[in-house]
C-alpha cells in the first residue's frame, strides 16, 4: 500500500468505527465492536501494523494519523460504555423497584418500668452527693419500724402509718411483726450497724393499710435518707435537698420549707417545690396552692441516735423520706396512682 | 378543726390579710388547709320589724315595715315567725341570693305580691346560705345593731386547720391564738374564768374518789345547781356550728364550747342521776355495761376506764358520757367534770370500740393536768352566764399527784441552736420567741436560758423541741442553706442489689417489658399457680385488706400470670413481660427470707404481627433462648434437666442447673394453670430464677477476655441420625470435646417419614480451629472423621446420607 492508501484505509474504518459505536447499545455490542476495530489483529491496530513496510520518510505522518484514530476509538468507546452502563442501570431501578413505604420488620424494645426508672434516678442524684444506696426487709418489727423511731405503743402518732399486721405471736402473745410502713426503720438498721460518718439512701417497698385511690395506694415506693456526723446541721439538710429538687424537677425549681411533725425527727420539715405546671400561679396539681409537697424530712431526733448508742451531744444529722410514685406521677403528668400497679402494656409502653 | 376567724379576734388582734395569716401558720407547722368564706351579702342589714300586719288578699302573708337604718321599707313576708320588734336580716332589691323556688343564686327585684309592693325580703338561714332551714326566717339578738350590712354584723372566713398529732392545743381556737400572737407580735387576750360562788362547798354535795390515778392523773369537778335549761345563745350556737358542732343544749353547748376554746374536753352530768351523790373513777368490771349518749350498749372490759356514782357506771371517760346521767331538759343542777386521762389507755379503748370522738381525738394526743382546772372555771362561768343558778364554793379536784409534779421545764443553749441550726440566733431572739409563745424563762449563765413549758403545750419536752420552736417562728426559709461539707464515708459493696439491677437490664435488654406486681396475694391464687409447695405457710395477715391480699407471695407466678391475662384481653402482639422483685419464706421465729427472684413470661406470637415477620406463637425454645443469653452474658454455664416441676407442663419444662446448683425453671405453664388463670388458648413459657443462687455461682473473679482467634477456621457441616431419646446437648458436647472443634451450631433438626422411625436427624455448622496455625484440609477431614467415629460409639450415631 501507498502511504495514501493506508492514511485512507485508516480514515475510513475510523469513520465506520465512529457511526457503528454511535448505535450500539449493550455492553456485549460494545465489546465486540471493540474487538473488530481495537483489537490486537483486527481494525486500526493490523492498519498501524503496515505502517513499517512504507518507506521511512512517509512513516511518521501515517503513523500519527494511526494512532490519533486510535486514541479517538479508544476514548469515545470509554464515553459510549458509560453512556450505555448509565442506560442499564436506570433499567435496573425501574424493574428493582420497592415500596419504601411499607414498614420495616419491627423489633422488640424491652422497657424498665416506670418506677424503676423514677427509683434510679431519684437514688443517682443522691449517690452524686456521696449517699450510698442501701436495702432492707419490708416484713419488719414493731420495734424498728416505730418503736425506735420514738413511736412507742399506743401512741397517737401511729395514726400516721395505717399497719399491715402479720399474724405472728411471739411468748408474750404480742403481734410485734408487720409489713413496713415506711423506709425509715433502715435508719436504725444502718446506724446500728456502723460508726458515724453515715450517708445513706434507702430505696423500698412500703406498705399501709389504706384503701386505695388515684393519690394512694396501700402498696408503694419510699425513698429514705440518713446523714450523720459531727456538723451536719439544718443547713444542709436544706441544701441537700434543695440539690435534690433541681435535680429531678429542674433547676429553675424554687423550694420551700415548713414545719411539720414526724415523731423520729426534731425539728420536723416538709418540703414543697414550685408548681411547674403553673409557676405559682395555682392549678389543679398544686390544688391553687402553688407548692407541690414532696417530701417529709427533720434533724435526726436525739432519741432516735441515743437509741442506736450514738452521742446526740456529739453527732446530728437529717433524715428524708420521699414518695416514689408521687415523684413519677409528677414528673410524668400521672393522675392515677393506680396505673403503676396494674400493669397495662399500653401504659408501660409510654416510659 | 375548723377556726371562725370571728372567734379568733376574741383573743388575738389579727391585721394581716386572711390568706397570709394562713400561710404564715401553715409555714410555722399549723396547716391551713382550706379558707371558707361566709357572707358575699351585699345590700342586706340588720333591721328592725316595726309592724306587722295581715296582708290583704292573702291568709298566709304579712306584709312588714322594716327599718335598716337609713330609710324605712314595706315587704311582704310569708314566715310564720315574724314579729314585730324582732331584729331580722333584712336584704333590699338588688341583693344576691339564694332562690329556694328555682334553687338558683338570683338578684332580687321589686315585686308586687298579690297588689302589694315589697321592696326586699326578710331572710331564712336557706337564703342566706348559712344553714338549711326555711321553715321561718332569721331571728337576730335583741341588741344586733339596725342598720349594719350583714356581712359586716355575721359574715366570717373560717380556717380549716389541720393540726399535727403533737399539738392538740392547736385543737382549739385559744391554741391557733396563742400562735397567731407569736407570728405576729401581738398579744393573747385570756378568757374569763371569774365567777362568783355563792352555795355551799361542793364538798357537801360531791365526793369524788379516783380509784386509778395511773388512768386518770387529775379529775375536776364543778357543781351548778338551780339552772334553767334550754336552748344557748345565738352568738354561741353560730360559733359552733361555725366550728362543725350541733347545738344541742345551753349545758352542753358550754361543754363543747370550752372544748373548741381551750381543746380540754369537758362533760356535764345530771348530778340528780349520779348515785349517791359520788363520783368514782375506775376501771370497768368484768362484764361492765354502759348505754352511751348515742345510744348504744357497750361491752366493757377491765382495761377500760369509766366514770361511775356509788354503783354504776355513768360515763365512758374521755369518750363518751352515758345515757344513764345525760342532761334533760328537766335537769336542775349540773356536775361538770373537766379531768385528765391516760392518752394511751384513752386511745386503746376509743379504738377497741371504735368510738373515735371529739374528746378522745385529744385525750390520745396527751393534754396537760393544768389545763383541766382552767377549762372548768372557764366552763362554770359559761353555764351561770347562759343558764343560770348558783355556783357551789371551791372545785373538786383529785390530784394525786399533785404534790410530786414539778413544773415542766427544758434549757436552751445558745450553742445547741448553733449546732442544729448551722447558724448563730441570738440568744435575745429566742428569748423573744419562746416569750411570744407564752414560755417562762430564766436565765441560766451566759447563752443558755431555762424555759417553762406553758401548760396547754404537751409536746414540749427536750431542748430539741425548743430549737424548733425558735426555728418555726423565725421561717426555715430564713435560714440558711448549705451543701454537705462532712466528710464522705467509704464505700461498702452491695454485690447482690448490684447483680440484681444487672440482671433487670439484661432482661429489658431482651426484649422483655418489665412489671411491678403487688406481693400479697391468696393462698388459693399461689395453690392454682402450682407454687405452694407442701408444708409450706405463706406469711399471713392478721388484718388482711382483702382475701385477695392476705399472704406474702413465695412466688412471683401467680401475679405474672394474672397480668399475663390482663394483657392479653386487649393485645394483639407478644407479651413478653419480666419482674424481679422479692418473695418471702417463713422462718421460724424471724423475720422471713426475703429472696430476690427474677420471672419472665411469654406469651401470644413470637414476633410483632407485621408483612415482614413470619407468623407463630412463642413456645420453650423462646423462654430458654432467654436463659441462655442471660447465662452467656455471665459467663456461666448451664445445664437443662427435663424434669416435671409443679404448675410446669409434664413435658415441657426444664430444671436450669449452675454448676451443681438449681437456680431456676423454665418452661410451659401447665394446661390446668391457665385455665384457672383465664389463659385456656393460650400457652404461656415462663422462665424462674432464684437470683440469689444465680449469684452464688457468679466466679469469684470475672472471666479473663479471650484473645480474638489469629488463624482462620473452617467450617464443616455434620448430619447425623440418632434416636430420639438422645438429647441433643449430649452429642452437642461430645463434638466440642474434640480439641480441634472451637464452635458447632445445631442449625437443623428434622424428624419424619423419610427417617428411620424412632430417629431423628441433628445437623451441625462445625467450625474447626487452632490456635497455632492455620489447619489444612486434611487434618480437618480425619477430625470429621473420628467425631463420627466417637458419635457412633458413645450414642449410635450415623452418618445421614
Amino acid at each position: 500500500m501507498t502511504p495514501e492508501e493506508l492514511s485512507q484505509a485508516i480514515a475510513e474504518t475510523r469513520d465506520n468505527a465512529l457511526r457503528e459505536l454511535a448505535s450500539l447499545a449493550s455492553p456485549e455490542a460494545l465489546e465486540r465492536w471493540r474487538t473488530t476495530y481495537l483489537g490486537r489483529s483486527s481494525g486500526i491496530t493490523s492498519l498501524l501494523r503496515k505502517v513499517s513496510s512504507l518507506p521511512v520518510e512517509a512513516r511518521p505522518e501515517v503513523g500519527r494519523l494511526g494512532n490519533q484514530a486510535r486514541s479517538l476509538l479508544e476514548e469515545r468507546l470509554s464515553q459510549r460504555e458509560e453512556e450505555v452502563k448509565g442506560g442499564v442501570l436506570s433499567a435496573l431501578g425501574e424493574a428493582g423497584r420497592i415500596d419504601v413505604t411499607l414498614p420495616g420488620r419491627p423489633l422488640m424494645i424491652g422497657r424498665l418500668h416506670p418506677i424503676t426508672r423514677t427509683l434510679r434516678e431519684i437514688c443517682q442524684s443522691f449517690v452524686t452527693m456521696g449517699f450510698q444506696v442501701v436495702e432492707g426487709p419490708e416484713v419488719e418489727w414493731d420495734r424498728y419500724n416505730f418503736e425506735l423511731l420514738n413511736i412507742p405503743k399506743g401512741h397517737a402518732a401511729r395514726d400516721m402509718w395505717s399497719t399491715l399486721w402479720v399474724d405472728y405471736e411471739d411468748e408474750q402473745g404480742e403481734h410485734p411483726m408487720l409489713l413496713r410502713t415506711h423506709t425509715s426503720p433502715m435508719q436504725i438498721r444502718v446506724m446500728e450497724n456502723a460508726r458515724p460518718p453515715v450517708r445513706v439512701v434507702v430505696p423500698g417497698r412500703c406498705y399501709r393499710y389504706e384503701a386505695t385511690d388515684a393519690t394512694h395506694e396501700w402498696h408503694f415506693y419510699q425513698v429514705e435518707g440518713l446523714a450523720v456526723d459531727e456538723g451536719i446541721t439544718f443547713a444542709h439538710l436544706k441544701g441537700t435537698l434543695y440539690e435534690f429538687a433541681r435535680r429531678i424537677f429542674g433547676v429553675e425549681r424554687r423550694v420551700r420549707f415548713r414545719c411539720d411533725y414526724f415523731p423520729f425527727v426534731e425539728p420536723g420539715v416538709e418540703m414543697a417545690i414550685d408548681c411547674f405546671e403553673c409557676q405559682g400561679k395555682g392549678c389543679h396539681v398544686c390544688r391553687d396552692t402553688g407548692w407541690i409537697e414532696i417530701l417529709g424530712a427533720g434533724m435526726v431526733h436525739p432519741r432516735v441516735l441515743e437509741n442506736v448508742g450514738y452521742d446526740p451531744r456529739k453527732y446530728t444529722g437529717f433524715a428524708f423520706g420521699l414518695g416514689v410514685e408521687r415523684v413519677a406521677m409528677l414528673k410524668y403528668g400521672i393522675d392515677d396512682i393506680r396505673h403503676f400497679y396494674a400493669n397495662d402494656l399500653r401504659f408501660l409502653r409510654q416510659f | 378543726m375548723k377556726v371562725p376567724l370571728s372567734w379568733l379576734r376574741e383573743y388575738v388582734e389579727i391585721e394581716l390579710p386572711v390568706r397570709e395569716l394562713a400561710h404564715r401558720l401553715t409555714m410555722a407547722g399549723i396547716e391551713v388547709s382550706g379558707i371558707e368564706t361566709i357572707g358575699g351579702w351585699e345590700e342586706c342589714y340588720v333591721g328592725h320589724v316595726l309592724e306587722v300586719r295581715q296582708h290583704p288578699h292573702a291568709d298566709r302573708l304579712t306584709v312588714c315595715t322594716v327599718d335598716i337604718g337609713a330609710e324605712t321599707l314595706q315587704v311582704v313576708c310569708g314566715a310564720p315567725n315574724v314579729a314585730a320588734g324582732q331584729r331580722i336580716c333584712f336584704a333590699r332589691t338588688g341583693a344576691r341570693l339564694f332562690n329556694v323556688h328555682s334553687g338558683r343564686h338570683e338578684v332580687l327585684k321589686a315585686a308586687r305580691i298579690r297588689g302589694v309592693v315589697s321592696r326586699g325580703m326578710i331572710c331564712s338561714e336557706r337564703e342566706l346560705g348559712i344553714g338549711e332551714d326555711h321553715t321561718g326566717i332569721v331571728v337576730l339578738d335583741a341588741d344586733a345593731p339596725v342598720g349594719t350590712p350583714l356581712n359586716e354584723y355575721m359574715g366570717d372566713v373560717i380556717l380549716d386547720v389541720e393540726a399535727t398529732t403533737n399539738r392538740p392545743d392547736c385543737l382549739s381556737v385559744l391554741g391557733i391564738a396563742r400562735e397567731v400572737a407569736a407570728l405576729t407580735g401581738a398579744s393573747v387576750k385570756e378568757p374569763d374564768i371569774t365567777y362568783p360562788e355563792e352555795g355551799d362547798p361542793i364538798g357537801d354535795s360531791v365526793a369524788v374518789e379516783v380509784l386509778d390515778p395511773d388512768l386518770c392523773p387529775r379529775y375536776t369537778a364543778s357543781l351548778v345547781s338551780g339552772i334553767r335549761m334550754g336552748p344557748s345563745p345565738r352568738w354561741m350556737q353560730d360559733r359552733l356550728i361555725r366550728a362543725g358542732q350541733r347545738p344541742i343544749n345551753n349545758v352542753v353547748d358550754v361543754t363543747n364550747y370550752v372544748m373548741l376554746e381551750y381543746g380540754q374536753p369537758l362533760h356535764a352530768f345530771d348530778y340528780d342521776a349520779v348515785g349517791e351523790q359520788k363520783i368514782v373513777v375506775r376501771r370497768a368490771r368484768e362484764n361492765e355495761r354502759l348505754m352511751t349518749l348515742d345510744g348504744v350498749e357497750r361491752h366493757l372490759t377491765p382495761d377500760m376506764l369509766v366514770i361511775a356514782d356509788a354503783h354504776d357506771a355513768i360515763g365512758l371517760a374521755g369518750v363518751m358520757g352515758g345515757a344513764n346521767s345525760e342532761m334533760g331538759d328537766l335537769t336542775k343542777t349540773v356536775l361538770l367534770e373537766s379531768a385528765n386521762f391516760n392518752s394511751i389507755n384513752n386511745r386503746r379503748t376509743a379504738q377497741s370500740l371504735r368510738l373515735r370522738t371529739e374528746a378522745s381525738l385529744r385525750f390520745e394526743k396527751g393534754l396537760r393536768p393544768e389545763l383541766a382546772e382552767i377549762a372548768l372555771k372557764r366552763a362554770t362561768r359559761l353555764v351561770l352566764e347562759v343558764a343560770g343558778g348558783t355556783v357551789a364554793r371551791g372545785i373538786a379536784d383529785a390530784y394525786p399527784e399533785r404534790e410530786r409534779h414539778v413544773r415542766p421545764s427544758a434549757i436552751l443553749t445558745e450553742g445547741r441552736l448553733r449546732q442544729v441550726l448551722g447558724t448563730p440566733v441570738a440568744m435575745e431572739r429566742a428569748q423573744g420567741i419562746l416569750g411570744s409563745l407564752g414560755f417562762e424563762l430564766q436565765r441560766e449563765g451566759s447563752g443558755s436560758v431555762r424555759a417553762f413549758i406553758p401548760y396547754w403545750r404537751s409536746d414540749i419536752e427536750i431542748e430539741d423541741d425548743l430549737v424548733e420552736e425558735v426555728a418555726r417562728i423565725v421561717g426555715y426559709d430564713n435560714l440558711p442553706t448549705e451543701m454537705l461539707s462532712t466528710p464522705i464515708p467509704h464505700h461498702t459493696p452491695q454485690p447482690l442489689t448490684e447483680f440484681r439491677e444487672r440482671v433487670r437490664e439484661m432482661l429489658a435488654a431482651c426484649g422483655l417489658q418489665e412489671v411491678i406486681t403487688y406481693p400479697l396475694t391468696s393462698l388459693e391464687s399461689l395453690r392454682k399457680a402450682g407454687v405452694l409447695d407442701e408444708g409450706m405457710r405463706p406469711l399471713r395477715m392478721s388484718n388482711p385488706l382483702s382475701p385477695e391480699l392476705e399472704y406474702m407471695r413465695t412466688s412471683l407466678r401467680a401475679s405474672m400470670l394474672r397480668t399475663v391475662a390482663a394483657n392479653l384481653r386487649h393485645q394483639e402482639g407478644p407479651v413478653r413481660l419480666f419482674e424481679v422483685g422479692r418473695v418471702y419464706v417463713p422462718t421460724e421465729e424471724a423475720l422471713p427470707e426475703e429472696r430476690e427472684t427474677a420471672i419472665v413470661a411469654l406469651a401470644g406470637p413470637r414476633f410483632p404481627v407485621s408483612w415482614a415477620t413470619p407468623g407463630g406463637k412463642g413456645d420453650f425454645y423462646d423462654a430458654k433462648g432467654v436463659v441462655e443469653t442471660l447465662l452467656g452474658e455471665l459467663r456461666l454455664q448451664g445445664s437443662f434437666d427435663a424434669a416435671p416441676e409443679p404448675g410446669f407442663h409434664p413435658g415441657k419444662a426444664a430444671r436450669i442447673v449452675v454448676g451443681d446448683t438449681a437456680v431456676g425453671v423454665v418452661g410451659e405453664v401447665h394446661p390446668l394453670a391457665l385455665e384457672v388463670f383465664d389463659l385456656e388458648d393460650t400457652p404461656v413459657v415462663v422462665l424462674e430464677l432464684d437470683l440469689e443462687g444465680l449469684h452464688r455461682a457468679l466466679p469469684a473473679k470475672g472471666p479473663a477476655i479471650e484473645p480474638m482467634a489469629r488463624f482462620p477456621s473452617a467450617v464443616r457441616d455434620l448430619s447425623i441420625l440418632v434416636d430420639r431419646g438422645v438429647p441433643a446437648s449430649r452429642v452437642l458436647e461430645l463434638i466440642l470435646r474434640h480439641r480441634l472443634v472451637s464452635r458447632a451450631t445445631l442449625f437443623d433438626v428434622y424428624e419424619g417419614d423419610r427417617l428411620p422411625s424412632g430417629q431423628r436427624s441433628l445437623a451441625f455448622h462445625l467450625h474447626f480451629q487452632s490456635p497455632k496455625r492455620t489447619l489444612t484440609a486434611d487434618e480437618i477431614t480425619r477430625a470429621m472423621k473420628s467425631i463420627v467415629d466417637m458419635l457412633r460409639k458413645q450414642v449410635g450415631a450415623s452418618l445421614r446420607q
